[in-house]
């Protein structure tokens, strides 16, 4: 078939068709780049750099790259694993991110991360910015202490008329994720459980339920993020 | 051969870093065996009787005698380990973090709905015997170098014992995915 892509990751052979991104490709062939902010099915961003690989010997985000032919892709090296590490760090030290109180804690992408790259603690200062919360919609609270600003909620989450219902307020450090007021009664009972599904933190989460799963049953309680591929 | 010495404190923390640490069950037999224990409130010995070879700390620092007693065990101790969230990044307490202390205190003395009527006279504490709040609360390797994190609210006990034994050993520690946690 024509438009098949060889190409490998980590020296291994693998198969795609042309124009898939790296990141999807490589999930086709079993092998896992972690990411925070891309989400199947939703355009990428290549918003928090997670995804970061070597291709060719030169860095991009896996995300919002594409396979092309004979492409030679490092993934898992201690190089790009260090690189990540420290943006987790960041993304740590950046806001407030107390995980015993957390009612995320557990199925949290972001700590996941850190327990894949066994951090067990930042190498960077801690900032303890002064964020709210805001309990203000009737299905949905969202911490602004625990945001990263990785805009899956703006992207994956539209009413019929495909208008983003979340969107970015402010700029630089202030920026926060903020719903529509005008569209804002559409976030019905579906979109929102999905608005608390796709945050890969606690930023979003239900009104009137939290510690669902005990301790020991949640997603990432047993086995590191990735390690299904 | 002379055991090796631990030392342990709890600064801003609830004491849960030390219950993981009795929680090792029946391996604190054999931890009594393993070490002699100096200033710490498991044996309440309150001041340094000797210089120590491993010293645990739980608990970030919120008062200026946490930083007292941080910076007097990073003395005393070859090997300091930060033992917890707390200790490790302020934890609950650093909630107050984005805080004035001047309104964490009113709302704690004046202001909270239990005290609120009962406080007729308006007194913050005020004693001088009484440590003095921090501006915000430090984690501990702010304050002094720490040599080891080990995270988790509480440790699991098992974490606990396989980095204990690890260090007095001098082996490598081996932290399995199962028991490090940040919660």
């Amino acid at each position: 078939m024509a438009d098949l892509n060889n190409f490998t990751i980590d020296g291994l052979k693998c198969l795609a068709r042309e124009g898939t991104s790296i990141i999807d490709a490589a999930r086709q062939n079993d092998q896992f780049i972690p990411t925070l902010c891309n989400l199947e099915g939703v355009p990428p961003k290549g918003a928090c750099r997670v995804c970061t690989v070597r291709v060719n010997g030169k860095l991009m985000t896996a995300c919002t790259a594409k396979i092309s032919q004979g492409m030679e892709i490092e993934n898992q090296t201690e190089e790009l694993n260090e690189m990540r590490k420290s943006i987790v760090e960041m993304l740590f030290v950046e806001g407030n991110h107390f995980c015993p109180s957390c009612e995320k804690s557990g199925e949290c992408e972001l700590q996941a991360l850190a327990y894949r790259f066994e951090m067990t603690v930042p190498r960077y200062p801690y900032f303890y910015p002064k964020r709210n919360i805001d309990a203000s919609h009737p299905r949905i609270v969202k911490d602004h202490n625990r945001c990263i600003l990785c805009k899956r909620c703006v992207r994956a989450i539209k009413d019929e008329k495909g208008r983003s219902i979340f969107a970015f307020l402010d700029r630089g450090f202030e920026t926060r994720i903020y719903l529509d007021p005008d569209l804002a009664g559409q976030l019905t009972e579906e979109r929102a459980r999905k608005a608390v599904e796709v945050c890969p933190v606690g930023a979003i989460m239900p009104r009137g339920e939290g510690f669902k799963t005990p301790i020991g049953r949640r997603k990432y309680d047993r086995h590191p993020i990735g390690s299904d591929m | 051969m002379e055991k090796p010495v631990i030392a342990t404190a709890s600064l801003a923390g609830c004491f849960g870093c030390h219950m993981s640490l009795l929680d090792i069950d029946e391996r604190i037999l054999d931890l009594i065996e393993l070490v002699d224990f100096n200033k710490s409130p498991i044996n309440d010995i309150k001041e340094f009787a000797r210089e120590c070879d491993i010293g645990l700390i739980e608990g970030g620092c919120c008062l200026d005698e946490n930083v007292h007693v941080l910076k007097d065990f990073r003395n005393h101790c070859r090997i300091l380990v930060s033992v917890g969230e707390c200790a490790i990044m302020g934890g609950l307490p650093a909630m107050r973090n984005g805080i004035s202390v001047r309104e964490c205190l009113e709302e704690a003395y004046l202001n909270g709905p239990s005290v609120r009527n009962y406080n007729e006279n308006k007194i913050l504490p005020n004693d001088e015997e009484l440590p003095v709040l921090l501006n915000r609360v430090y984690p501990c390797h702010e304050v002094v170098k720490i040599d080891y994190f080990l995270p988790g609210c509480p440790p699991d006990a098992d974490l606990l014992w396989r980095a204990l034994t690890a260090l007095l050993n001098n082996r490598k520690m081996d932290l399995p995915y199962e028991v490090f946690k940040f919660d």
